[in-house]
C-alpha cells in the first residue's frame, strides 16, 4: 500500500514538474531573447507574461490536426508520442535530492543515456512520416548529428564513472559532498582534464538536443522549421516540449555528474533547491549561447565531433584510466 | 586597352555592314539627301540639341546610317555608339570581350511607325586604374521578322537580359539556350511592352 | 563530389526553394536539383513580383514616374530615385544648385548606410544569429527618424525632383547635430559589431571561402557593386564616373581581394564607415542657396535622343536609358538594377555546392527581388 501510494505521488509530482518546466521553459527562452536583443519580451498575457504559455497551449490544442495526404499515418502519428514518452521516463532516475528519487537504480546512468538515445528515432519517424522532402533532408542530417554527439557524452560520462567507481546517481552525488571542490568538475586528482571533460559533455548535451548553435535539424531559415514542418497544432506543440524536456534532462545529468547535485557549493544547508538552482543556471546558459551565436554549416558540425570532441574525449578517458592506476 | 583600337574596330564593322535595304528607286535621292545632312546633323546630335527645330523644315527624319559617333559623356551618358547590323552584333560583343568591357543592359525599344526593333547593347568597363568607358551599340532589325543572334556565347549575362527582352517584346534572338517566359507567367502569349499591344 | 543520376545508387531529386521561404529577401524561386546535400543546378525563377514599371513609364509622363523608382528598390530608394532624377536632367539639361546636390548625397548616403545594416541584419538571421538583426535595426530607426523629419518617409521616398530637391530643410542646425550624434553612435557600435560578429568563429568558417567568385565571371555577367568589389576588381560609379556633388569629397572605396563571401560582407561593413565619412563632410561644407532650379518647365520635353545614366545603389550600377521622342511622355524607359545582375550569377556559381552554403552565398549577394523583377 505504502509503496503504490509513494508511486502514485511521484507519477503525479513528475508529471506537474515536468509540465510545468516544458511550457515554462518557452517563457524563459522569450524573456531571455528580449533581454539579449535589447527588448522586452512577453509583456501582455498576464503579470510578466506569465501566463504566456497556457496562451500557447490553448492555441495549438485548438488547431486542426492536419495530416498530409499520402503520408505514412500510423508513423506520423506516432513521432511525437515517441518524442514526448522516453523523455518522461528519464525522470525516473533522477535524483533531485537525498532519497528523492522514484526508483534508485544501481545503472541510473545507463537508463538515462537509453531513453536518450530513443530522441532520434523520434525526429527520423517524423521526417520521413511527413512526405516532404524538406522534412527528410532535416531528418537525415538530424540522425547524423545526433549520432555524432552521442559518443563524445558517452565516453565523458565514462570518465565519471571510473572516477566515482558507480553508476548509481545517487552514489555519485553524494561521493561530491562538500565544498565546490569536491566537485566532480573540478576533481583534479582523478584526471587533470575534468573541466575540459564538463565542457565536452555539456556541448554535447545542447548538441543532443538540437538546439542554437547545432539546430541544422530545425534550421528556421534554410528549410522552414525541418522535421516538423508538417506538423500542426498540438504535433508540433509535443515536438516542442520534447525539446525543451530534453534540455532539462540534459542540464539536470550535468549538475548531477558534474556540478555536485544538490550540495551546496560552499559546503553548508545542501538540499533540493541548490539542485534547482544549478539546473536552470545552466538552462540560462543554453539559451544566452543560442541567441548570440549563428549557425553552424552540417561540416561544421560533424567536424566538431569527429574531429576535436571525440579524440579529446578519448584522451580524457586513457588519462584518466592512467591517473587511477598510478594514484 | 586601347580605346581608338576600339573605335576604330567597330567603324570597320559597322562599314562592312550592309544598310537596311530600302526600294531601289528611292535609294539614290535618300543617299544624296543623307550625304548633305551628315555634317549638318552629327555635331547637333552631340551637343544633344533639340531637333525639333527642323521639323518645320522636313517632315520626316532620314534613318541613321550604320557607324561609329563619339558622343559627349556629360550630355549622353557615353562615350561611344555604334549602329550596326542585326547580325554584327557577336562580332561586336567579341570586339567588347576582348577589350576588357562587360555587359550591362540589353534594351529592346518598339518603333511602331518605322515597323522597326532596336536593340541597344551597353557596355561599361570594369578595370581599375582605368577611366570609365561606355560603348553603346545598337542594331535595328525588322520588325515582322525580329531575328538577331544572342551574344550569351560571349557573355554569359545577356543570357538573362536577352531573355527578358524577348519576354518583354518578341524579339527572337537566335541561338539563346533557354528563350522561355522570365518574368512574364509562364503560359503568357503576349508581349506588352510592344506599342500596339491592348491588355 | 557529387555523381548524377546515372549511378543506380545515387539519385538526383528536385526541390523548391519556393517563392515562400524565409531566407530569399522577397519572393524568388529557384528550381534545385540535389544530389543529397549538394546542388546540382539551381535555377532561378523569377517574375512574382512583376509589375511591368517600364511600361509605366511609358505611359506616364517624366515627373509623373517620380514615385516610381523607390517602389523597385525600397531599401535603397534615394539612389533610384536620383538615377531617374538626374537622367532627366540630364535629358532636358537642367541644372542642379549645389545646395541641393550636397543635400541629395547626404540623403542618398543615410540611405545606403541604412540599406547595408538591414542587410547585415538579414543576412546574420539567414545564418542563424538572431540577434544581431535587433541591434542593427537599432541603429537603423535613428536613421529612418532623421530621413523622415528631412523627408517625410521612412521607406519609399521621394524627396529629389527635378533640377534639385523638394523641401529644404526645416531646422539645419537639429538636423545637423542629430546626424552627428547618430554618426558618433554608430562609429561607437562598429567594433561591436565586429567583436561580437565579424570575429566570430561560426561567422568565419561559414563565410570564408564559400562562393568564391572571380573578377573575370564578374565581368562576364556584368555583376557590380559589393559583389565587383569583393572580387578585387575597385569600380564604383561615385569615383570612376562621378555625378552630383561627389567629386567634392574624400573617401575610399573597399576593396578585398579574395571573392569570397567574407569578402563581400567585408565590403558592405567598411561602406558603412566610408558613407559616414561623406555624410560629415557634405554636412560641415553644407553650402547656402536655393534648392530647386529656377526654371524648370512644368511639362518636361527633352530633345528627341536617347540618354544614359548612371548610380551607384546600395547593391551596384543602378542605369536608366531613356529614349524620348520629344513628348511628355517618355517613349521608351528602360530600367537595368544591379541586382539582376548580380544573381545571375548564381546559378553558374552555385554548382556543387551544400544548401546551406548556398543560401549564405545568396545572403553575401544582397538580393532585393522587387528591383529584379521591376
Amino acid at each position: 500500500m505504502e509503496e503504490f501510494l509513494r508511486i502514485i505521488t511521484y507519477i503525479v509530482c513528475i508529471s506537474a514538474f515536468v509540465g510545468a518546466n516544458l511550457a515554462w521553459l518557452g517563457w524563459v527562452e522569450r524573456k531571455g531573447a528580449g533581454r539579449l536583443q535589447r527588448r522586452t519580451a512577453l509583456k501582455e498575457v498576464g503579470p510578466f507574461g506569465l501566463l504566456q504559455p497556457l496562451a500557447d497551449g490553448l492555441k495549438l490544442m485548438s488547431k486542426q490536426l492536419h495530416v498530409p495526404r499520402d503520408a505514412d499515418r500510423p508513423l506520423y502519428m506516432l513521432a511525437p508520442v515517441i518524442a514526448m514518452v522516453p523523455m518522461i521516463m528519464t525522470f525516473v532516475v533522477i535524483p533531485f535530492n537525498e532519497g528523492l528519487v522514484p526508483r534508485d537504480f544501481n545503472m541510473g546512468l545507463l537508463v538515462i543515456f537509453a531513453f536518450a538515445a530513443l530522441s532520434v528515432l523520434a525526429l527520423l519517424l517524423g521526417g520521413w512520416a511527413s512526405r516532404n522532402k524538406y522534412a527528410l533532408i532535416s531528418a537525415s542530417r538530424a540522425v547524423s548529428q545526433n549520432i555524432a554527439y552521442e559518443i563524445p557524452m558517452l565516453l565523458t560520462a565514462i570518465t565519471v564513472v571510473m572516477a566515482t567507481g558507480t553508476m548509481n546517481l545517487t552514489e555519485i552525488v553524494n561521493q561530491q559532498a562538500g565544498t565546490i571542490i569536491k566537485w566532480n568538475f573540478l576533481r583534479l586528482d582523478n584526471s587533470i582534464l575534468m573541466p575540459v571533460s564538463f565542457l565536452i559533455f555539456f556541448v554535447c548535451s545542447v548538441a543532443e538536443t538540437n538546439r542554437a548553435p547545432f539546430d541544422l535539424g530545425e534550421a528556421e531559415s534554410e528549410l522552414i522549421a525541418g522535421f516538423h514542418t508538417e506538423y500542426s497544432g498540438m504535433g508540433f506543440g509535443l515536438f516542442m516540449m520534447a525539446e525543451y524536456g530534453y534540455i532539462l534532462i540534459g542540464c539536470c545529468f550535468t549538475t548531477i555528474l558534474f556540478l555536485g547535485g544538490w550540495h551546496c557549493p560552499f559546503g553548508f544547508y545542501p538540499g533540493i533547491h541548490w539542485f534547482l538552482i544549478k539546473t536552470y543556471f545552466l538552462i540560462w546558459v543554453i539559451v544566452w549561447i543560442r541567441w548570440t551565436f549563428p549557425r553552424v554549416t552540417v561540416w561544421g558540425l560533424l567536424n566538431l565531433s569527429w574531429m576535436y570532441l571525440i579524440p579529446a574525449a578519448l584522451f580524457n578517458l586513457i588519462l584518466t584510466g592512467a591517473f587511477l592506476k598510478v594514484f | 586597352m586601347d580605346r581608338a583600337q576600339v573605335q576604330k574596330e567597330l567603324e570597320a564593322l559597322a562599314a562592312e555592314g550592309k544598310p537596311a535595304p530600302v526600294p531601289e528607286e528611292k535609294v539614290e535621292v535618300e543617299k544624296e539627301e543623307q550625304a548633305s545632312e551628315q555634317e549638318e546633323t552629327a555635331p547637333e546630335e552631340e551637343q544633344g540639341k533639340d531637333k525639333n527645330k527642323k521639323k518645320g523644315e522636313e517632315e520626316e527624319e532620314k534613318p541613321r546610317e550604320n557607324g561609329v559617333l563619339v558622343l559627349d559623356h556629360r550630355a549622353r551618358g557615353a562615350h561611344l555608339d555604334a549602329q550596326l547590323n542585326g547580325d554584327q552584333v557577336v562580332a561586336a560583343a567579341e570586339i567588347m570581350r576582348r577589350a576588357g568591357l562587360s555587359v550591362e543592359a540589353v534594351t529592346g525599344v518598339d518603333w511602331l511607325k518605322e515597323n522597326k526593333f532596336e536593340v541597344i547593347y551597353d557596355y561599361a568597363l570594369y578595370i581599375a586604374g582605368e577611366d570609365l568607358y561606355r560603348v553603346v551599340v545598337r542594331a535595328l532589325i525588322d520588325r515582322d521578322n525580329p531575328d538577331i543572334p544572342t551574344i550569351s556565347g560571349v557573355f554569359s549575362g545577356a543570357n538573362w537580359h536577352e531573355r527578358e527582352t524577348w519576354d518583354l517584346l518578341g524579339i527572337n534572338f537566335t541561338g539563346h539556350p533557354q528563350l522561355t517566359r522570365f518574368l512574364l507567367p509562364e503560359d503568357a502569349d503576349f508581349h506588352p511592352l510592344r506599342k500596339d499591344f491592348k491588355p | 563530389m557529387s555523381r548524377l543520376a546515372q549511378s543506380q545508387y545515387h539519385e538526383t531529386f528536385d526541390i523548391n526553394l519556393g517563392p515562400q521561404h524565409p531566407a530569399t529577401h522577397g519572393v524568388l524561386r529557384v528550381k534545385l536539383t540535389m544530389d543529397g546535400e549538394y546542388i546540382v543546378k539551381a535555377e532561378p525563377v523569377l517574375g512574382y513580383i512583376h509589375r511591368m514599371h517600364e511600361k509605366m513609364g511609358e505611359n506616364r509622363t517624366w515627373a509623373k514616374f517620380l514615385p516610381n523608382p523607390s517602389r523597385m528598390d525600397y531599401l535603397s530608394a534615394m539612389s533610384y530615385n536620383h538615377g531617374h532624377v538626374a537622367l532627366v536632367e540630364r535629358a532636358a539639361g537642367i541644372e542642379v544648385p549645389e545646395r541641393a546636390e550636397y543635400l541629395r548625397v547626404i540623403m542618398v548616403e543615410l540611405n545606403r548606410v541604412q540599406s547595408h545594416l538591414l542587410w547585415f541584419g538579414a543576412f546574420l538571421l539567414d545564418l542563424g544569429g538572431f540577434t544581431p538583426l535587433l541591434y542593427a535595426f537599432d541603429d537603423r530607426e535613428r536613421i529612418l527618424d532623421l530621413l523622415e523629419s528631412v523627408t517625410g518617409s521612412r521607406l519609399t521616398y521621394c524627396y529629389f525632383r527635378f533640377g534639385g530637391v523638394y523641401n529644404d530643410l526645416d531646422d539645419e542646425e537639429s538636423f545637423k547635430t542629430g546626424t552627428k550624434e547618430f554618426i558618433a553612435r554608430l562609429r561607437s557600435r562598429m567594433p561591436m559589431y565586429h567583436n561580437l560578429v565579424t570575429k566570430n568563429i561560426i561567422l568565419r568558417k561559414r563565410l570564408e571561402g564559400i562562393g568564391p567568385v572571380s573578377a573575370d565571371m564578374c565581368r562576364r555577367y556584368g555583376a557590380t557593386g559589393p559583389v565587383l568589389r569583393g572580387s578585387g576588381v575597385q569600380f564604383d560609379i561615385r569615383k570612376n564616373e562621378p555625378y552630383s556633388a561627389y567629386p567634392d569629397f574624400d573617401f575610399d572605396i573597399p576593396v578585398y581581394e579574395e571573392g569570397d563571401s567574407m569578402a563581400r560582407y567585408m565590403v558592405r561593413m567598411d561602406e558603412i564607415e566610408q558613407s559616414m565619412r561623406i555624410i560629415e563632410q557634405a554636412l560641415d561644407k553644407l553650402p547656402e542657396g536655393p534648392v530647386k532650379a529656377e526654371k524648370v518647365p512644368k511639362m518636361i520635353k527633352p530633345p528627341k535622343n536617347d540618354y544614359y545614366f548612371a548610380v551607384e545603389a546600395a547593391r551596384g550600377t543602378f542605369s536608366l536609358r531613356a529614349v524620348s521622342d520629344g513628348t511628355n511622355t517618355p517613349y521608351r524607359l528602360k530600367i537595368r538594377s544591379p541586382t539582376y545582375s548580380n544573381l545571375s550569377l548564381f546559378e553558374e556559381a552555385s554548382k556543387g555546392m551544400l544548401l546551406a552554403d548556398a543560401l549564405a552565398f545568396m545572403g553575401s549577394l544582397d538580393l532585393v527581388i522587387p528591383e529584379i523583377d521591376r
